[in-house]
């Protein structure tokens, strides 16, 4: 009740437009950052990924310890990763394996192909056999296009974290929009903000709260890998192309969740209660996972994973996931399928804001699309 | 002060308002009375530019109504609802800097505003935690927090318990003396009676009377008069120029015909016996309004 406040008091700190946006995108981090739900799947997706990486680095406790004879063998043992412990004879390094002082011993054995010989108690690291049958060079006359590992674990990687990330946060913002039609606030909100403002800040909201995620899940993996001292196990080949996919994995995510969160704001607009939302969602559930599925089926490089890099709705999985799998994809190629993917993105927000626009106020029942295209 | 001019909106072929036009103006309480479905929260709605009128226009001090202005509206829906999840003052916070409040005023004003409705105990709670005449009391407050430049509240006194209705009504002549105009619709017409300096009537989406209440009574006024005697008033029926409209025991109420004098009325009663009651009544809201909507 302080009507005579200065004017210039009052527009101090006034939120402009973009700041409106900002007011709406807070509430609704701040609401998703209270549900408990969320908080929730989210350790337990850390502890998940955690437990991957650490745990059996924990159980396997140190590196294994190998008795040797001389320093040529040292080094063999020692590129396994194992420690490397000098005795004098054959008896005194089977001794050692018997009274548990060494976990193995790398003999030397005129009759072996290597030349030498592993003994062990009761079992053998298989890390340290092949690294012994390894000391021998190895040539390969048709090295495999991309690791088999690795063609099925890029696609599943890319897809599955693209893909839960778009779920979780585009039905965030599918159930905000409805609850707020649900309990009839969405009439105040109109009133006072543009709706493409309040359909805005709902997005990048989710947007920051799912970016903030993947990098948190990232991090996590990232330094379990280093803490675990697994990163020597990927082939070292692979990095740089790994770098660049997960570099340019960022974009393309941005822009397929706002391809997807346009989606999902109409989904929840077209429903005035929260029971209904399955109706709206499955079809946008549908347009997430199919070009998921299909990544992870098309797991080779070809002609079919080269068009589901540039298709909108797929590109942000399959790009990256040929980067892996082939290396040197042409720059003008993710730089097309970006440009198509937020040509799409900006085409489904323009449609969805009119959408949303429409069906918002149109309580009881589901609204048609049709019905939502006209003017209120 | 906020004026509608000439405003049509149709839905789907069927004529929701035709042709309305109203000043609500600085200061002043302007009831809004009508049937449901008569169009009233229609009006309201254009007014909030929650819907787009089809022809016509809604002018703010003379020039057409933008957003920046109507951003600091205050307005109540007719379908209630706020978040049930939030807490009270924190969604009074969110819903003031949506009507483009700083982040510190925002507080200060929610705070300020409970405590005006007597609800500043239960700011720390969720909305879903009150009773429902609590969340009645919310939802005013929300309409308020920001200090809006113009109130449109859509059946305020609904769902209110009597003393809410007062606190409301006494919130209401404050904002008016601080000169925002308020537009406020109920079918509690004693309500409005009680409230209003201006009133509206609107009937099958037209205008069909407007102006200040006094002088909307004086023009609906039909020489009505209440009397008191010590005894039966019966005697009244046999005077010329004399209609006795309700009888009971010693209190009549009477309309007098054109050119009838009052005075002589009175002298008549005079002859009978004392009286000790003899003044013009004005019509009652509900009188007006049934006159105006038939």
């Amino acid at each position: 009740m302080t009507p005579d406040l200065p004017a210039a008091d009052r527009a101090a700190e006034r939120p402009g437009a973009r700041g409106l946006l900002w007011v709406v995108a807070r509430r609704e981090m701040a609401v998703k950052l209270r549900d408990r739900a969320f908080i929730v799947s989210g350790v337990v997706m850390l502890v998940l990924i955690g437990a991957a990486l650490v745990v059996p680095a924990l159980l396997a406790g140190g590196p294994d310890r190998v008795a040797v004879l001389d320093a040529r063998t040292a080094a063999v043992v020692e590129a396994t990763g194992a420690e490397a412990v000098t005795t004098s004879s054959d008896d005194e390094a089977t001794a050692a394996v018997r009274s548990g002082d060494v976990d193995a011993a790398v003999l030397p054995d005129a009759g072996s192909p290597t030349e030498l010989r592993v003994v062990a108690l009761e079992s053998v690291s298989s890390v340290l056999v092949l690294g012994v049958s390894e000391a021998s060079p190895v040539e390969l006359l048709e090295p495999a296009e991309a690791d088999p590992l690795v063609a099925v674990f890029a696609p599943l990687a890319f897809g599955v974290l693209f893909m839960t990330t778009s779920l979780l946060f585009g039905l965030s913002i599918a159930q905000s929009v409805v609850e707020e039609k649900q309990t009839c606030v969405v009439e105040i909100l109109v009133a006072a903000v543009p709706v493409r403002t309040l359909l805005a800040g709902k997005v990048v909201g989710a947007a920051v709260l799912a970016i903030a995620q993947t990098a948190v899940l990232a991090a996590v993996a990232l330094g379990g890998l280093a803490l675990s001292g697994r990163a020597d196990a990927l082939p070292a080949e692979l990095l740089p192309s790994l770098a660049t996919a997960v570099g340019w994995y960022v974009p393309f995510f941005v822009a397929g969740f706002l391809l997807l969160a346009g989606m999902w704001a109409v989904a929840g607009a077209l429903v005035s209660r929260i029971e209904d939302l399955g109706s709206t969602t499955t079809p946008v559930q549908l347009v997430v996972m199919l070009p998921f599925f299909a990544t992870v089926f098309v797991n080779s490089p070809g002609p079919a994973l080269t068009a589901l890099s540039f298709v909108p709705f797929s590109a942000p999985v399959a790009m990256p996931v040929r980067m892996v799998l082939e290396g040197g994809v042409p720059l003008w190629q993710p730089l097309t399928a970006l440009a198509l993917l937020v040509v799409g993105a900006v085409a489904v927000v323009l449609v969805a804001a009119r959408l949303y626009e429409g069906s918002l106020l149109r309580t009881g029942g589901t609204t048609s699309l049709r019905q939502a295209w006209r003017r209120r | 002060m906020l004026q509608l001019d000439h405003v049509r909106r149709s839905f789907g072929g069927r004529t929701a308002l035709d042709d309305v036009s109203f000043d609500v103006a600085d200061g002043r309480l302007t009831g809004f009375v009508g049937a449901n479905g008569a169009g009233k929260t229609t009006t309201m709605r254009i007014v909030l530019g929650v819907l787009a009128a089809d022809s016509g226009e809604v002018r703010w001090d003379g020039s057409p109504l933008g957003d920046e202005v109507r951003r600091r509206f205050g307005y109540m829906p007719e379908e209630r609802g706020l978040y049930p999840k939030m807490t009270v003052v924190d969604q009074l916070v969110y819903l003031a800097r949506l009507h483009g409040v700083g982040r510190a005023a925002a507080r200060h004003r929610s705070l300020e505003v409970l405590d005006r409705l007597g609800l500043v105990d239960r700011a720390r709670d969720t909305l879903d935690s009150l009773s429902l005449g609590n969340q009645q009391r919310v939802q005013i407050a929300a309409a308020l927090v920001h200090e809006p430049r113009m109130l449109v509240l859509d059946e305020p006194f609904s769902g209110l318990d009597p003393i809410a209705v007062d606190v409301v009504v006494a919130v209401l002549r404050e904002r008016a003396s601080t000169g925002v105009p308020v537009l406020f619709s109920s079918h509690q017409l004693d309500v409005v009676e009680r409230l209003c300096d201006d009133l509206v009537v609107i009937a099958d989406g037209t205008v069909r009377a407007a102006g200040p209440r006094h002088e909307l009574q004086a023009r609906f006024a039909r020489a009505r008069w209440r009397i008191v005697v010590d005894d039966d008033a019966g005697w009244l029926r046999d005077q010329p120029g004399v209609t006795v409209v309700e009888l009971d025991g010693p209190v009549a109420l009477v309309e007098l015909a054109a050119g009838t004098d009052d005075q002589a009325v009175l002298a008549a009663g005079l002859r009978h016996g004392p009286v000790r009651s003899f003044h013009p009544v004005l019509p009652r809201l509900a009188e007006i309004f049934e006159e105006v909507v038939r």
